[in-house]
């Protein structure tokens, strides 16, 4: 008997003791969270993509509704409405956001892009990268192998038979999950307004590059003298064009008449490069008609 | 001394006591997914083993023993190391935030967890002095933090490993976590304490 009763007091005394540390710890240790941060998390999308560069929405949540020199636009998922809603949240200014997509530099489909070897490994671009940087004859192009298209939180890349991704436009969000995940660093996020683009990250020189992959940029320059407002510039026998200066003030496109290999293309958004329906639009810049 | 130094090799890895006596496996491989969540969680799962077993210590030997109630251990250690991994968590949350942003989510987890109930019942049923339970439950800890870093750096490994389709996720990670304790089970033998 007396051993239950002491059972039942030491139960009691000690639970009843670390009841009232914890209430106690709970009072003095109470952290005020501001409500506003729970209400911006509900306006973010919450794909956790981490493209405004915090460890996920809550943190990104956290941050622009704590610190005044965080802006509201970095959600690049969320587009305009997301960035317009956030400002309005947190009582800062909106930056208006340009959007953007993202696009693969490379047009070397099978048919085009020669085999330097057969690769029969795992089904991921950066095993195939560490094998003498992959099985294409050029060591800079697209290995088809679909890390971008896994790596898509948002179901916007399909890897095409001809062994390039296909970004859809309508669910490409530009969050640059799949900028950080190429091994081959061939992919950018471009604005959507862009006309021209270079399908090529190839830097080898012309005759090396022409003889991997016939429709390389072999850094002849030729689009470069043609462009009048200096949009292009050659870096290490590649064309890259300045896609702000074409947008703004171009409306002619003479770069893309001149290109020996078509390796510079008009830009038009849902067409891939390489394919058959691009070659239609080859000759004429249809953007820059408006 | 040296009694001391066997003491913490022994329970950091010939009686290891994940892989070989196989405790705490849930946290074993629910975060040994990634290596730097599983030194998060050997770090958390070290310190709050060794507070708690010194507590524990505390209430057993000053509470239970002299009353005699040694029956309830199980009870109280459950109380005490849950109210306690709570406390700890308000504790970091307010004064140490950076902190509880790199292993706030592992303090929950490991509340009640087997593996952090061991070692306070190892210490109480071997009436080991304030010094032995401190050394066995950082010994225990380390060997833990060991364990779940060895296996997280073996899952990382094994994703670009081409795995049998049957056997992809959780059926390949049992295998290897049975290779882990067969290596480990050589050690057997080599401190007896």
């Amino acid at each position: 008997m007396s051993t239950s009763i002491l059972i039942l007091l030491v139960l009691t005394s000690l639970g009843l003791f670390f009841g009232f540390i914890l209430a106690y710890s709970n009072k003095k240790f109470a952290i005020e969270v501001n409500p506003l941060i729970h209400i911006v998390e509900d306006v973010l999308p919450k794909g956790q993509c981490g493209a405004c560069g915090y460890a996920g929405c809550m943190a990104y949540a956290e941050a622009v509704v704590l610190n005044a020199d965080v802006p509201p636009n970095l959600c690049t998922p969320g587009k305009d409405a997301v960035a317009k809603l956030v400002a309005e949240l947190t009582g800062k200014a909106a930056a208006p956001m340009e959007p953007q997509i993202a696009q693969v530099k490379c047009a070397g489909t099978h048919s085009k892009a020669i085999n330097a070897y057969d690769y029969d490994g795992i089904e991921d671009c950066i095993a195939a990268n560490l094998l003498f940087g992959g099985a294409k004859a050029c060591k800079y192009g697209c290995l088809g192998l679909g890390t971008c298209v896994q790596s898509c939180p948002f179901d916007a890349m399909v890897m095409s038979a001809e062994g390039l991704p296909i970004i859809d436009p309508d669910k490409c969000t530009a969050c640059g999950k799949c900028v950080s995940a190429c091994p081959k660093m061939i992919i950018s996020l471009i604005p959507i307004g862009a006309k021209v683009r270079v399908n090529c990250s190839s830097k080898d020189k012309g005759p090396v590059a022409k003889k991997a992959c016939n429709i390389a940029c072999i850094g002849c320059s030729l689009c470069m003298r043609q462009c009048p407002y200096g949009a292009i510039k050659m870096e290490n026998n590649l064309a890259i064009v300045d896609a702000k200066i074409c947008e703004e003030q171009c409306s002619e496109a003479l770069c893309l008449g001149k290109c020996p290999t078509k390796a510079i293309r008009p830009f038009v958004l849902g067409i891939v490069p390489g394919t058959e329906k691009e070659e239609s639009v080859a000759a004429t810049c249809p953007s820059c008609a408006n | 001394m040296e009694g001391y130094l066997q003491l913490f090799i022994a329970s950091a890895i010939t009686n290891n006591f994940v892989l070989t006596q196989f405790l705490g496996l849930c946290i074993f491989f629910g975060v040994s997914k990634n290596l730097n969540a599983s030194i998060g969680m050997g770090m958390a799962v070290t310190s709050v083993m060794t507070l708690s077993s010194l507590l524990a210590w505390a209430v057993y030997t000053y509470i239970l023993h002299p009353l005699g109630l040694q029956t309830l251990m199980l009870v109280v250690f459950v109380l005490l190391i849950a109210s306690f991994v709570q406390l700890l968590e308000m504790i970091i949350k307010k004064h140490a935030p950076a902190l509880y942003n790199m292993w706030g989510i592992y303090l929950v987890l490991i509340a009640t967890n087997c593996i952090v109930l061991a070692v306070p019942v190892t210490n109480a049923e071997l009436q080991s002095d304030f010094i032995t339970s401190l050394v066995r439950s950082i010994g225990s800890g380390a060997g833990f933090a060991l364990a779940i870093i060895l296996m997280a750096s073996l899952r990382e490994k094994l994703q670009y490993a081409d795995v049998p389709k049957s056997l992809e996720g959780l059926g390949i990670s049992f295998i290897l976590a049975g290779m882990l304790a067969l290596s480990f089970f050589g050690f057997s033998g080599m401190i007896t304490l």
